[in-house]
């Protein structure tokens, strides 16, 4: 990626996707993104990205025996059944 | 993606300030799961994680006299949780030395290099188990400072003002790291996805 036009906008391109920017810088984007084909395929991906990883987060649980002993050093026992 | 600061308001904090058991075992119940999986993914390492589990809750049990509620419970907790980790890794940092040193993004934008177009490969593909080790490698490359401002904004849903709560940085620094880390995440799964999607098309010719 040499374009300047993508390089100046690359730092831009998170809040875009949160829909957290300017109307000005939006319709700058929207007005590159229209031409670049690089830069649709980076904001594409950099949305897919941030989904996986939501999609996959609550998989993350605590092991029963992580919390067991987590009430235990706690001296929580009788409240954690 | 769960978003428990909202039950910081269903605590009764006098009866916290008092250490009361029950009240504290309820707040132990609420917020343990979500501490778990920040500390899991901040040190990558389920022993270690268990160790900063347990030392937050030990700190909030014994800081909770001088919670001045100026913050909310849940901010409370999640910064109690990431000083945990983060002063782990600095103390595994000292004690190896690594050649793997996590590329250092803070100050940069990742430029994109991979540019392949891999967003319709498909579900079986993109969250196969090989690729989740990818999504978790990807995470343990980001420097500390980045992972710990994108597992607060995007896998924990705070937003931009509670993150920046919680790290006692600015919005702008917040939104920045974030950008940052993202950028180097993205980079990292398209080298993976890449091949893949290309060995798809290969297979499809």
């Amino acid at each position: 990626m040499d374009h300047e036009t993508c390089h100046h906008l690359l730092s831009s391109l998170s809040g875009y996707v949160d829909q957290d920017l300017g109307p000005e810088i939006c319709a700058e984007i929207e007005r590159h993104l229209a031409g670049c084909e690089n830069c649709r395929i980076v904001i594409d991906t950099l949305r897919k990205t941030i989904d996986l990883y939501q999609v996959t987060a609550p998989e993350t649980k605590m092991p029963d025996d992580v919390r067991q002993r987590l009430y235990a050093r706690l001296e929580l026992e009788d409240y954690g059944k | 993606m769960s978003n428990p600061q909202l039950a910081s308001d269903e605590f009764s904090l006098a009866a916290l300030r008092a250490r009361d058991k029950s009240e504290f075992a309820r707040l132990v119940e609420a917020y343990s799961g979500v501490i778990y999986r920040l500390v899991v993914k901040m040190l990558g390492n389920p022993q270690d994680a268990e160790d900063a589990l347990q030392e937050t809750f030990l700190k909030a049990f014994r800081g909770l006299p001088n919670f001045d509620g100026r913050s909310s419970l849940s901010t409370w907790l999640y910064r109690i949780a990431t000083n945990e980790a983060l002063m782990m890794l600095r103390k595994r940092k000292v004690q190896f030395v690594s050649i793997d040193e996590p590329l250092d993004t803070d100050e940069v934008e990742q430029e994109p290099l991979e540019i392949v177009d891999w967003c319709c490969l498909p579900e079986t593909e993109l969250l196969s188990a090989e690729a989740r080790r990818h999504l978790d490698q990807a995470i343990e490359s980001l420097s500390p400072n980045l992972r710990v401002v994108f597992l607060l904004r995007d896998i924990e849903g705070l937003s931009t003002q509670e993150t920046a709560q919680v790290l006692n940085l600015s919005e702008t620094a917040v939104k920045t790291r974030l950008s940052r880390a993202r950028l180097v995440l993205r980079e990292q799964l398209s080298g993976y996805y890449g091949n893949v999607a290309r060995r798809e098309a290969a297979q499809g010719d």
